[in-house]
């Protein structure tokens, strides 16, 4: 399965063009760009998503958020809400705090207020909930409420957030008397500070990695449905964890965990936004316990926009030293994290962070130092969701920068630079000087085949000659390593709970099967993928196996989808339940065909004897056996039903090189991405299809990044991304035709050999764009300017004034 | 108020509050839910239906304003157990993964090619530049409209 390496010298101006790699992405059997099993029900408008669920006497709930970013609570009236005659009930904090439920844990072991009770700490923070008999009226009886506020000083800018004297954001918590949530180090930092002092050359800078948000087109929304006899209840909700959901349902609502059943229907688009438990959620639960009837609550946009998880907001000090002939000998970074007014990062608990000290990227360095200090702020809280691997884009951004700061410094081709210091195909599994090891890789491969298929000589000549007639185009590189499907749950758990993913495979008389899985899709084609993969392990087509996920009733215990750790995570755990079947199976066959079952080879989707291949049973006979009378072995029972748990082992590193080419009008400071080129090395793909159309949507996601989105915020913690009129993505007129390749380097440890991939394109470009951008602005003396680059940034980064752009400073 | 609208070809005839929004008509009352509502600010497309024969953003039209009038959906694409070309053509291309910008989408187009038979990938993209999808990057979304121009007679059950 692994391809000979192909190119593994330095780039020179002759190195020979990496050969075609379509051969080594056709593995045959049931992996292949299959059309997907979930279309059927979309293209026809018949997908069922949380806010399509109508069920009989349903009650719709609206939540009252606070209009300032900080103020004390002085009172909440209720009494004209409860009079309007459409309303059910209206909660508050007061009622949930009666109820040992106005606060709830968040996922980084901090707490947060369902609804406020002493003050709001954010701008859209909840403050009452509102129960009616239809949409519109909960909507109006909001502004039948009225609260007093007495307002409070914010804290805005992360940077004041350790001032003396500043504001308290957390006074809820005892002892509290700063903004200070945790510093984190990783890294040697007396070897680091050596190789600095060793090194011809230093190249620092300071970059923001800017509030985003992920905004799925589908907002955050839930029924709740507590059957008052049984005392079940059930959740359809906007969830990419039902499983780990549920248990925290159980533990700060007090109802039995068996007596939820949380369903994660369709979903609109995740990207991280759909991990954590939301106030309202919690309050469409208490709707529903306190009238007995169900209540669905779907925030609006700007609810979505303005309360739930956001991202990033990594203010980064980075530093780089290397030889005066372009080797990078170690990397140093400094961080501030604004985590918003909770701390509700979802991330492995030893890890606050989040795998950020992977910083190094794919770099072969002496030694690295990172240090992370977190701040809590009058914003909302949030902090890893958008697709971002646990923080890994921000180490991207990070490095990827720095490598081409060094590059101009050391007036090297920045492509040339990365290539003299990618780590070596030999040098697997690596490991890096922050603790990761990297499972397997093919780095300068990658990075050729990128060059090649970008032109990349050519197109540097172009940018000469058009430079000189005054046009400005830019050229930029990003070469990135992820390390993706979390995790060892000796190192990895998320609020205690292990990393590990089960997997429960039905195999029926006609040996048609169903998987049942604890990740579930948000667009990610699991339906598709995972029944390919047991497919493929059993002889099967992917028509013959359904996959179940989505629904705590009927699929088994795990973590859910996030950090791509679908596919190395669950995806495994599908192989190796299939080859339990396939093991039982092998033990009916040997009954069938009267001979031993060491006697037995799985080939060509059979267990065939030995010497006498044409003796053979497949599945479908095997599974009719094993329900028969036949008399089976010892030891097997019947049926060939299996079931396991996988807790990887590491994660796996997918990685690639990706090329972007811009326009930019000095005059405007307008962008156009003319090109953009991306190759992901993600190990096996089973889908084809489907690996391309992740990369598509993250390469969008970078150019949104870089260009356009940011959720900033004025001086009285107002925000200004609170709407898409404001908060900005792109459209199909900003995003040009990708152009994608691949090269294929199997995990080792993998049972299949693949990688996640499904946040690598998020993870990888946006640095590549900027890199592009500020490439083309070299000739004005830019060296730097933040994301997003939008057309006044890029203007003032050419007049010298490149803006601060998460604050706007009156 | 009382209205009838000529919804996917049947008359639907219904007493609404004045303030009611076309898409919340279509979701709420016909339980017509391939339509999605996605920002209210008219962004994002994800509410895009005909209203007669031009597509509207339903999360901005009132559903008085339908009162006499077409509309077409998502759900009225399929004609006869017939699926129209533009809903293989997002099949086959990989042209949706959430499904949830996916209808809107689909209705854009279906009117980019009553209008222009045999659109640029450029032009597509300015068709459906009033609409957001986050999953795809809009590539698969082109190829997806370029195959159903180029199938509109051919096309058969998926």
């Amino acid at each position: 399965m692994t391809p000979e390496p192909l190119i593994t010298e330095p780039l020179t101006a002759d190195s020979p063009t990496p050969e075609p790699l379509t051969a080594e992405l056709v593995t045959p059997g049931a992996y292949g760009p299959v059309r997907r099993k979930e279309d059927a029900r979309f293209i026809r408008g018949k997908g069922l998503f949380v806010d399509d669920i109508q069920l009989p006497g349903m009650l719709y709930g609206a939540v009252l958020r606070s209009p300032l970013a900080h103020a004390r609570i002085v009172s909440v009236d209720v009494e004209s809400a409860l009079a309007h005659p459409q309303v059910e009930a209206v909660i508050t904090g007061e009622m949930l705090a009666a109820r040992g439920l106005a606060w709830m844990p968040t996922l980084s072991g901090d707490v947060q207020a369902v609804l406020a009770t002493d003050k709001v700490r954010y701008q859209g923070q909840e403050i009452a909930f509102v129960v009616a008999r239809d949409r519109y009226s909960a909507r109006d009886a909001l502004e039948l409420i009225s609260v007093e506020y007495e307002p409070l000083p914010p804290v805005v800018d992360a940077q004041r957030a350790l001032d003396p004297g500043a504001p308290v954001v957390r006074d809820d918590l005892p002892g509290k008397t700063d903004n200070h949530i945790f510093d984190w180090e990783a890294g040697d930092e007396a070897a680091t500070a050596a190789a600095f002092a060793a090194a011809d050359v230093v190249v620092t800078q300071d970059m923001l990695y800017p509030r985003s948000h992920p905004a799925p087109l589908e907002t955050c929304g839930i029924v709740a449905d507590l059957d008052t006899v049984s005392g079940k209840l059930t959740l359809w909700a906007t969830t990419q964890a039902p499983h780990a959901h549920r248990t925290l349902y159980s533990l700060v609502v007090g109802i039995p965990e068996h007596k939820i059943r949380v369903v994660s229907p369709d979903v609109g688009g995740g990207f991280g936004n759909k991990v954590p438990v939301y106030p309202g959620y919690i309050c469409a639960i208490v709707g529903t316990m306190l009238t007995g009837r169900p209540v669905k609550w779907m925030e609006d946009r700007s609810e979505n926009l303005m309360s739930t998880s956001f991202a990033r907001d990594y203010h980064m000090h980075g530093e780089i030293a290397a030889t005066r002939d372009g080797r990078i000998l170690a990397l140093r970074a400094r961080v501030l994290g604004d985590h918003g007014a909770f701390n509700a990062t979802a991330q492995p608990t030893k890890y606050p962070a989040g795998f950020f000290h992977i910083f190094t990227g794919s770099y072969d360095l002496q030694a690295a130092h990172c240090q992370v200090t977190a701040v809590h702020t009058n914003k909302a809280p949030g902090g890893v969701a958008y697709a971002c691997s646990f923080r890994i884009t921000e180490a991207v951004y990070l490095v990827e920068r720095m490598v081409d700061l060094l590059a101009r410094e050391l007036e090297m081709d920045p492509a040339q630079l990365r290539m003299q210091n990618l780590l070596r195909p030999e040098q697997f599994p690596y490991t890096g000087p922050t603790g990761w090891e990297y499972d397997s890789g093919e780095y300068p491969r990658a990075l050729n085949l990128a060059l090649d298929m970008a032109g990349y000589a050519e197109l540097r000549k172009e940018q000469a000659d058009k430079r000189a007639r005054g046009e400005y185009m830019g050229i930029g590189l990003s070469f990135f390593t992820e390390g993706v499907g979390a995790g060892p749950r000796a190192h990895m758990d998320i609020l205690g709970f292990g990393m590990a993913d089960g997997a429960d495979l039905r195999v029926f008389p006609t040996g048609k099967a169903v998987l049942a899985i604890s990740v579930q899709t948000q667009g990610q084609g699991h339906e598709t993928t995972f029944a390919q993969i047991v497919a493929q392990e059993l002889g099967l087509s992917p028509d013959d196996v359904d996959v179940v996920h989505g629904d705590t009733d009927r699929t088994p215990f795990g973590l859910g989808t996030y950090g791509s750790r679908s596919t190395p995570v669950s995806g495994a755990a599908a192989v190796v339940v299939a080859r339990k079947v396939r093991e039982r199976a092998r033990l009916v066959a040997a009954a069938m065909l009267e001979v031993s079952a060491d006697d037995l080879d799985w080939s060509d989707g059979a267990w065939r004897v030995r010497g006498d291949p044409e003796q053979s049973a497949r599945i479908p006979e095997i599974a009719m056996a094993a329900h028969s009378s036949l008399e089976l072995p010892e030891g097997v029972e019947g049926h060939l039903d299996a079931e396991t748990v996988y807790n990887p082992p590491n994660l796996t590193f997918p990685f690639g090189a990706y090329i972007c080419v811009t326009d930019v009008d000095p005059g405007t400071g307008v962008v156009k991405v003319r090109r953009f080129i991306a190759v992901d090395d993600c190990g096996v793909r089973i889908n084809p299809m489907i690996v391309e159309g992740q990369v598509h949507g993250g390469l969008a996601d970078g150019v949104g990044m870089a260009l356009m989105q940011v959720i900033a915020f004025d001086t009285d913690g107002n925000c200004l991304g609170g709407s898409f009129m404001d908060y900005l993505l792109p459209t199909a007129l900003e995003c040009p035709s990708w152009e994608l390749g691949a090269t294929v380097t199997p995990s080792p440890h993998h049972p299949i050999g693949a990688k996640g991939v499904g946040e690598s394109a998020t993870v990888g470009s946006p640095a590549a764009v900027v890199n592009s951008v500020l490439d083309a602005l070299a000739p004005f003396g830019v060296r730097h300017a933040d994301m997003p680059l939008t057309p006044a940034n890029v203007w003032s980064a050419i007049q010298g004034r490149p803006l601060r752009t998460d604050l706007a400073v009156s | 108020m009382q209205i009838t609208v000529y919804v996917n070809g049947a008359t639907c005839t219904a007493t609404v509050e004045p303030r009611l929004l076309l898409i919340h008509f279509l979701r709420d009352d016909l339980r017509l839910t391939g339509s999605h509502w996605g920002c209210d600010t008219s962004n994002c497309g994800a509410c895009v239906v005909w209203l007669d024969d031009t597509p509207v953003k339903s999360c901005t039209v009132l559903a008085v304003m339908a009162d006499g009038r077409r509309v077409l959906t998502v759900e009225g694409l399929e004609q006869r157990g017939r699926l129209d070309p533009v809903q293989e053509g997002f099949a086959r291309c990989h042209g949706l993964q959430c499904g949830f910008c996916t209808p809107g989408m689909m209705m854009t187009a279906r009117w980019l090619l009553d209008h222009h038979p045999d659109p640029s990938p450029q032009e597509i993209r300015e068709a459906i530049s009033g609409q957001i999808c986050r999953c795809t990057g809009y590539e698969n979304i082109v190829r997806s409209i370029v195959w159903a121009g180029q199938h509109e007679a051919g096309a058969h059950d998926a």
